[in-house]
Parts: structure tokens; sequence; C-alpha cells
């Protein structure tokens, strides 16, 4: 008899390895999510709320839209003061507006705010006066506000250099015991310079509460985002740094006040920086003295009217009954006033002091610049002398 | 009296400084535990703690916007660039926030800061360690731009920078770095905009400033040989600028050189030879000269030394300045000559 060879079998019960658990994703929590978050359709309809991005009081969107269509009237009335040669030049923030009031709104009056030229939407929302929010446009000096009373820095025109000093104040502001957070504007071809990269960077290793807020707009001027970034979207340049970051619909109000608001707790909790990247259209040329026609079609421009921030909030507000017809009138005529007092303020021609130049380059003019002071008084006497 | 190097008297500067006011932050690359590549910061972190002392990122322009942004916050930050060439990534954050914000803003916004930078060559070092870059910081209005020469200058220069209201940038001449001097600590010379006669003399006036300084009184010891007594003044601050100093100076003995070590193309020493023309034209007996570094980007190590200003050159210079009445032939062209 032929016996089959059998295995012999293990007398002692079979051990198992405990599966190794798969390692936690590093990235986890930094990324963006693929699509960008939205909680109205562009009808004005909401999406289902989400807790990760609880849905702002009903009372600030409220006032949102109230400034944005006070804003949106702002902006308007400087395009065209730069028309009547009141304005040097203007960049409109027109299409912007969830993006340039939501960044103020997410804000204390205590924070600070860093903002680029594209900004002057967002910081007459914040409550400048906007005679000194233009004066930089004006020409008769270059910041009109003092920065240490409205928390805000002087308007940025060096591209991306705002991200650094956002968070060297951050930082400082948190090693002497405040809680002080600051938002950076910046535009979609910013990122490309150094300075926005070495901004996120500092922050994330100093753990700076800073909120780096993109408004990608699609154009840099007139160059698109595709030579900007090959990477799937701006939001994705934080993970490189750390630091969560989030894309959003910026042409959503909600949605934008939800994920700034995240954001800003995020920072203010001491956990460090946060990246946040909205995807809007600006509407109106770079500035006043831009030829768009070169670089996009009026059809691309026109498809995004259907998308328009203000247009959508309203719609909301109405459907849930917290604005009216009479609201909006309301809204509107103050709107109306506001562009009434900034046009007949612009129209009065500011009064520029030559003897001033001589001011504030040092806090104690050096003896070259005396004499230099005396130089122009002397000129400035003789052509009053010669006038007279 | 006690001896020290230029090192040490600008490490206790900033110990002091720190000591005294508890605004004052110092950082920059390997600043910390290691004390800086030239160890001027030796000790600081062990002191004070890493929030008073610490490294950041490498990256320069980073460095100087976060001290913006600290200044803004009420600190005063004291930022060190590990060489002059390394200092251009930063320079955008230099010449439009550093030096402008209080103009920008009509003075409601000033960011005091120090922005220190070893410069200069004269230690055989490679390519991008050896610049002389002082005159893009003095052609930018708004900044202070402050050079010691001496130990005690060195102490008191970085004490007066640090508390200075206005952003300093503060040259350090590497190659005295490690030279010895006299200086008794808190040593306080001068202030800011004081130009300084180093050695008394009544046939020329030679006027330097940092790395220039030494070899300015080289040559002026020298000159006795050859019956020139020549006076040295050192400027120690370009700006503020003093020409009150240079011009009693060079009235009184009516030659002058400039000497530096930068090349001399645009330089600060051009700067320095027009304002002495300008106010001291009638005691002039000769042209003002001036001697440079070339006009070449700085050399390999094995040729700086054709590239320094030397004693000899400096010699040269004053050989020039037409003792016997004679015009420079090198001036003279071919029609005047005739
Ligand atoms: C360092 C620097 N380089 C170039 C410019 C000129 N410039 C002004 S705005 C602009 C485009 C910026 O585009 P983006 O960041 O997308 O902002 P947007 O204007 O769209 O708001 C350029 C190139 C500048 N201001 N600063
Ligand atoms: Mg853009």
């Amino acid at each position: 008899m032929t016996s089959t060879p059998q295995a012999v079998r293990r007398a002692t019960p079979r051990k198992r390895r405990p599966a190794t658990p798969a390692a936690p994703d590093p990235s986890a929590g930094l990324l963006p999510e693929a699509e960008s978050v939205r909680l109205l359709n562009p009808d004005g309809s909401p999406l289902p709320a989400r807790a990760d991005y609880p849905e702002p009081p009903v009372e600030a969107l409220r006032e949102m839209y109230r400034r944005m269509v006070v804003g949106r009237r702002f902006d308007a009335q400087a395009t065209a003061l730069t028309k009547q040669g009141r304005l040097a030049v203007y960049p409109s923030s027109r299409g912007q507006e969830a993006c340039q009031v939501g960044g103020v709104l997410a804000l204390r009056d205590d924070d600070w705010v860093f903002p680029t030229y594209r900004e002057s939407m967002a910081l007459t929302a914040r409550g400048i006066d906007p005679v000194e929010v233009l004066t930089l446009l004006r020409g008769d000096w270059h910041c009109g506000y003092d920065p240490t009373v409205v928390r805000t820095a002087p308007q940025c025109t060096p591209l991306a250099t705002q991200c650094v000093h956002a968070a060297g104040l951050a930082y400082g502001e948190s090693y002497q015991g405040r809680d002080t957070v600051a938002m950076v504007y910046i535009g979609d071809g910013a990122t490309s310079e150094g300075d926005f990269h070495e901004g996120v960077n500092f922050a994330a290793v100093f753990k700076a509460p800073v909120v780096y807020f993109v408004q990608n707009n699609r154009y840099a001027i007139s160059v698109p985002l595709s030579r900007q970034t090959a990477a799937p979207s701006l939001a994705y340049k934080g993970v490189g740094y750390g630091v969560p970051s989030e894309q959003v619909d910026g042409n959503d109000p909600v949605a934008v006040l939800a994920v700034l608001n995240r954001a800003v707790a995020h920072a203010r909790a001491g956990k460090g920086p946060f990246l946040v990247e909205a995807h809007t259209y600006r509407m109106e040329p770079h500035t006043n003295a831009d030829d768009q026609t070169r670089y996009r079609d009026a059809d691309e421009v026109a498809a995004w009217r259907d998308r328009d921030p203000i247009a959508r909030l309203e719609s909301y507000l109405r459907a849930r009954d917290v604005l009216d017809d009479a609201a909006v009138a309301e809204i509107a005529a103050q709107a109306e006033e506001y562009a009434a007092g900034l046009r007949e303020r612009m129209n009065i021609q500011p009064t520029v002091d030559p003897l001033s130049l001589f001011d504030h380059v040092y806090a104690q003019p050096t003896p070259q610049l005396v004499e230099q002071r005396e130089q122009v008084r002397a000129e400035l006497a003789a052509t009053q002398e010669g006038d007279a | 009296m006690a001896t020290m190097t230029m090192a040490k008297a600008l490490n206790a500067a900033l110990a002091d400084a720190m000591l005294d006011d508890e605004r004052v932050v110092v950082f920059g690359e390997d600043v910390g535990q290691l004390g800086g590549v030239f160890r001027i910061t030796d000790g600081l972190q062990a002191r004070f703690g890493d929030k008073r002392c610490f490294d950041t990122p490498l990256a320069e322009a980073g460095i100087v916007g976060f001290a913006v942004g600290l200044a803004m916050s009420g600190l005063r930050p004291v930022v060190e660039m590990q060489f002059d060439a390394f200092a251009y990534p930063a320079f955008e954050q230099i010449a439009s926030h550093v030096a402008k914000l209080r103009n920008r803003t009509r003075g409601a916004l000033s960011v005091p800061m120090v922005i220190r930078v070893p410069y200069a060559g004269g230690i055989g070092g490679v390519e991008h360690h050896c610049d002389s870059s002082e005159a893009y910081y003095a052609h930018t209005p708004g900044l202070k731009v402050v050079t010691p020469a001496t130990v005690a200058d060195a102490y008191s220069l970085l004490r007066e920078a640090i508390d200075d209201p206005d952003p300093v940038v503060f040259m350090e001449p590497k190659k005295l770095y490690f030279g010895s001097g006299e200086a008794e600590l808190p040593a306080r010379t001068e202030p800011f905009g004081r130009a300084v006669v180093r050695r008394s003399g009544r046939d020329a006036t030679l006027i330097a400033y940092g790395p220039a300084v030494p070899v300015a009184l080289e040559a002026a010891e020298a000159a006795c040989e050859e019956g020139w007594d020549l006076e040295v003044v050192d400027i120690r601050t370009i700006v503020p600028f003093d020409d009150v100093t240079i011009t009693e100076s060079v009235r009184r003995t009516g030659r002058c050189v400039v000497v530096q070590e930068a090349q001399g193309f645009a330089g600060v020493g051009a700067e320095i030879a027009a304002r002495v023309q300008e106010r001291c034209f009638h005691a002039l007996h000769a042209p003002v000269l001036r001697v440079s570094g070339l006009d070449i980007p700085y050399p390999a190590p094995m040729l700086e030394h054709t590239h320094l200003p030397s004693v000899d050159r400096v010699l040269d210079a004053v050989a020039r300045l037409q003792w016997d009445d004679q015009p420079d032939p090198r001036w003279l062209t071919e029609g005047s000559a005739a």
C-alpha cells in the first residue's frame, strides 16, 4: 500500500502577524479638495450644507451682500474717475466682490490685512476712507491711510513681497502674546514670485497665523494661468510647505466666507498658516489702461457674467426671506450715496506741498536733504515772485 | 582699555543691545547654534534663548521681508546676510520696502532694523564672497549705510544702528574682523553723520571708509619718508554723510585722494570726489583723485591683490597731486599740450 505523502502539520497553532498599519498619509489634511468648495449653485440655490465649512450666520451674509453692492458701485465710480482724469490709473476688481469683501469680513478689526493694488474695494469694505484708499492712484502721495490705525499695510505693488511681511508681522504679534491674524491678498500670477514661496515657507516654519488668500482671476495682465503653473491648482502649492490648503468657488460668496472663516480660525488657534485659492474672474481689463481684446475673447468674459457673485447671493438671501425689494433698493441707495460722496470729494483738487518731499525720508532729514529742501524753497519763492 | 578683535566687539554690541532692549531679535542663516560663519553672533542663542536669536530658512528676501513684518509689530530686528553677494536676493525687499515704508506712509509706519552685511575682500575668498556692495545701498534714499574701520567704532556704531529709528545697512569689512584694536566697552564714539580724522596732516587729505581706512593710514605713514604729511579721514557713516569734516580738511590741505576698495565707476568715492570738488574748488591745488578697485567683477583669490587698492597705488596718486604745480600729463590732450 502506497501512502500518499502528506505534509506534516505544525503542532503549535499558527500565529498571525498583525497587519502593518498603513503609514499615515503625510499630506492628509494639507491637500485641497479636488473640486472647489461650493455652497451655492450659480443660480443661488443652496447645495447641501457641510459640517467642515459651516455656513456663516445669515446676518453676516446680509452684511456681505451690502458691502459687495457698495463695493461694486465704488469700483465703477473709481473707473469713472480715471476717465475724468481724477485718478492716474485704476485696477478694477469687478467680478471679484465675493473675495474682496469676504477677505475682510472674516477678520477682526485688530487683525492685519496685506493688500495689493487690486484691493481698493476690499479696503473700502474694511471701512477705510475711500479717498484715503485712492490717494495712491490720485497721485498726491503713496499711501493715504495710516496703516497702524486701520491695521492694513500699504497696498503692495511689488508682487508677492507682502507675503513675507505678513509672516513677520503675524509671528511678531504672537511672539508678543497677541492673537492677531494676518490676511494676505495675492493674485494668481504673483504666486510664481519667489517671495510668495518664501513667505508661505516662513509662515509655516514659524507657525505664523497668516491666511494666504489667492484670488485666481485667471490672468496676470495678459498672461493666462497656464503660463504660471503646471500644478493641478494653485491650492496645491501649500502641501510642499506643510500648509493646509483649500480651493473655493470665488464667485460663491457663502463658500468664500465659510472657507475663510475656517482658515482664520485655524490660524488664530495657533496652528500656523492656511492657503486658500479662490477661483474667480476679473470682468474688467487689468486696469483702465489695458486692452483686453489682445488676450481674451468677449465670449469668455460674457460666460462669467452668468456667475455673478452679487446676483448669486441676492437670490439666495431672497429665497431665505432675509432680503426683499425694499432692502435691495435701500442698499442700492446707500451705494449711490457712497459713490456720490466719493465723486464730490474727489472733485476737489488735492493740495500738495513740494516741501513735504523732504519729510519722512528719514526720521530726521540728513544735512544734504536740509540743503536740498532749502534749494527747493528758494525755487518756489522765486516762482511765486515771478507769478506775482 | 582692552585689546580685542572687531568680531568680538560686534558680538558684544549685539549682546549688550539684547540685554538692554528686549525688543531686539537677531536672526539669519547659521546665526543660532553655530554663532554665524564669522562667529559674530557667537553665544547669543545660548544666552538669550532661541526666540531672541534664531536660524531661519535659507532665503534672504524672506529674512529681510520677515524683518519688515517684525518691525511692524514693534520688534527690533537685527538680521545677518551671510555674505555681501548673498544679500542680492533681498534687494527688492530692501529697496522697495525697507527703505521706503516711512516715506510711503508719511511717517506713520517705520521699520527700524539693522541689516548686517559682511563685505569686501582681501581674505582670499572665492567669487560671490568678496563684493563691495555699499554703493547699491548708499544710492537708495531711506537707508542709512554705516561701515566701521576700528574696533571701538564697530561696537559703538552697531549699538547706534540698533537704536536708530531708521533702517541701517551695517557693512562689516570682513578683512578687519580678526584684526585687534583697543577699546573700552561699552565704547561710545562719534555719532552717525560724523567723519573722523584718524591722522592729522598738512599736505593732502586721504578720504577712506571701511576696509580702505587701514590702507590709507599705512600709506600716510609711508608717505612721511617721501616728505608728505598726509591727513586721513575715515567716513564711517556713508549715509548720513559728513560734508563738514572733509570740507574743512581739504580746504586746509588743498589736495585730496579718495580711497575705496570697491570698483570705482559710479561708486561712493565718485560721490565723495564730486562733493569735495564742489565745496573746495578754490582751495584745491590739484584735481581730486580716486584710488579704487578695478572696474571688474571681483577677481579670483590669486589675482585679488592686483585689484585691491594698495599702499603703492595710493602713493602714486599722491605723487600725481601736482606738487610742482605741473598738471598731470595724462590729462593733457595733444592740443592743449602743444
Ligand atoms: C515684481 C513685479 N513684477 C512685475 C510687476 C508688474 N505687474 C503689475 S500687476 C501684474 C500682474 C499680476 O497678476 P496677478 O498676480 O494675477 O494679479 P491680478 O493683477 O490679476 O490681480 C504685473 C506683471 C509688478 N507689479 N511687480
Ligand atoms: Mg490674476
